[in-house]
């Protein structure tokens, strides 16, 4: 008997497939994207206000950020999406009605912004103390210093982590189904369970795991592209010039182009 | 005078008995310094003798612990110390050019943000500003894709077009290749031809000697001996700045 036998059978059944496959991408693949991208935009503002507190000199704004870190990056994401959706799910109910959405959208947006807000304070940390004394000695407030000169640098410095961070979340967007979900609201990974449970052949949970890499690479693949364009701005050309046309700071520097994408060295 | 600041007015600058200490680390204790309008005051001394630390007392990077900042016989200690940056311009020894920039809106942020110019009227004077020092034709690189020497320039430049009364130097020159220090001093030169209040900390002794007209030497966070860079450099009286100046010389 093939050894891989039940491999192929279990997962790889292709009119399980295509049975299952309308509605992975009329109802799955929507309601998954309404997911990701609400939660992913939420935690990430959220996670920037938690990274700025963390880094203040104000303990009274610290110390919040940084038991609100460790609370809900050390709790099971399940536990906080349940926590959140049945235990506020009343007032849910006052709010938004019998939708599950907001309050799940709410629970994976405070579980990413934990995670994003220690990305973007390690990025912002990152950036050399004389960037801020450099802007402050212009005249620009605390305030402003972060905002203009030290905040876009600190976070281009962590794009691949945040990455891997809406990549986690569009991922964990399935657990919103502990929620309970109608037909219509339920996202990839459901419909290929319900379907999987239907017919007892899983080919549709291996789909609805397709239906995921094509979000999660193509993300990567983008993501990693701005970070190019960053990190080398536009393309210039260096000419040599009056005061010798040396190249600047050892290890500063580097030729115009190509340059590392990941690493840089600073 | 091509570094031009012709539409600013500089001021004197005082420093009155200037205390300063980080924990029980005592860095300054009890400066006085007197810079006249228009004049340039270059500070020597060797490393860790709290030059750098003093700098950032006149545009209170670092606030004193005690003594005053004058600016034109007045203390600028109670004003709001983001106005009082803008009036005090200061270029570092790491330049602190912003790299996600290009050189352009290195010039433009403050212009815009901070004098409300409009764009143009920013970018304008911002190529006007560059194009005094030479790099007119680098308005739109990233700094990093410049020379350390350009990269100070664009740093003056950057200051300059703020229009301050007062210009600070942090060992502008330290950072550099020998080569492109020559281009660095002598925008700084033109500027202290050109009228510009100015405290200079610099190892340079060359620069201090034609340039300044007052030399403070410092050591353990006290000017130990100042005067005119002839005195300092040909005459000097205390036995330290001796002893430093047989070590630079």
């Amino acid at each position: 008997m093939d050894p891989l036998s039940t491999l192929w059978e279990t997962f790889f059944d292709w009119d399980s497939m295509r049975e299952a496959l309308p509605e992975m991408l009329t109802v799955g693949l929507p309601n998954t994207l309404i997911l990701a991208v609400s939660a992913a935009l939420l935690g990430s503002v959220l996670g920037m206000a938690l990274a700025v507190a963390g880094i203040s000199r104000t303990r009274w704004l610290r110390w919040p950020a940084r038991v609100y870190t460790d609370v809900f990056r050390g709790l099971p994401a399940a536990a906080t999406i349940l926590l959140i959706g049945v235990g506020l799910a009343p007032l849910g109910m006052q709010v938004w009605g019998p939708n599950p959405y907001p309050l799940g959208i709410l629970a994976l947006s405070l579980i990413a912004a934990a995670y994003i807000g220690e990305i973007f304070r390690s990025g912002i940390q990152s950036v050399e103390a004389a960037q801020l004394e450099g802007a402050r000695a212009l005249g620009f407030s605390w305030g402003e210093a972060m905002r203009l000169v030290i905040v876009p640098q600190g976070v281009r410095r962590v794009l691949p982590a945040w990455v891997n961070q809406l990549i986690a979340l569009i991922k964990d967007s399935s657990l919103v189904y502990f929620l309970g979900l109608l037909a219509s609201q339920r996202e990839l990974f459901r419909i290929g369970q319900d379907y999987a449970a239907n017919t007892g052949n899983q080919s549709a949970l291996l789909l609805a795991g397709l239906c995921y890499l094509l979000l999660t690479v193509p993300l990567t693949h983008a993501v990693n592209a701005i970070d190019r364009r960053l990190r080398q701005g536009r393309a210039v050309t260096v000419d040599p010039d009056d005061d010798g046309g040396g190249l600047a700071l050892a290890g500063a520097t580097a030729p115009p182009q190509p340059r590392p994408t990941r690493e840089d060295p600073r | 005078m091509t570094a031009g600041t012709a539409t600013t007015t500089p001021v004197s600058l005082g420093l009155r008995d200037v205390h300063l200490a980080f924990g029980t680390n005592r860095v300054l204790r009890g400066v006085d310094l007197d810079v006249a309008r228009g004049a340039t005051a270059c500070v020597i001394g060797p490393s860790g003798s709290g030059k750098s630390t003093l700098l950032r007392t006149v545009n209170r990077l670092i606030e004193p612990d005690s003594g005053d900042v004058l600016l034109d016989g007045r203390s600028v200690l109670r004003d709001d110390p983001d106005a009082l940056r803008q009036r005090v311009g200061m270029v570092f020894q790491q330049f602190n050019l912003f790299p996600h920039m290009t050189v352009l809106r290195n010039i433009t942020l403050a212009l815009r943000r901070l004098k409300k110019l409009p764009e143009e009227e920013a970018i304008a004077l911002a190529r006007s500003q560059l194009a005094l020092v030479g790099l007119a034709a680098k308005a739109d690189s990233r700094p990093a894709h410049l020379s350390g020497g350009q990269q100070q320039r664009v740093a003056i430049a950057r200051a300059l077009a703020l229009q301050p009364q007062v210009m600070l130097f942090d060992e502008a020159t330290s950072a550099l290749d020998p080569e492109l220090v020559k281009g660095v001093l002598g925008v700084m030169a033109e500027l202290s031809a050109g009228g510009m209040t100015m405290v200079v900390v610099t190892h340079e002794m060359g620069f201090a000697r034609s340039v300044a007209d007052t030399v403070a030497f410092m050591d353990h966070g006290v000017v130990l001996e100042a005067g005119a860079p002839a005195a300092v450099f040909e005459a000097p009286q205390h036995p330290r700045l001796r002893r430093f100046l047989s070590q630079v010389l």
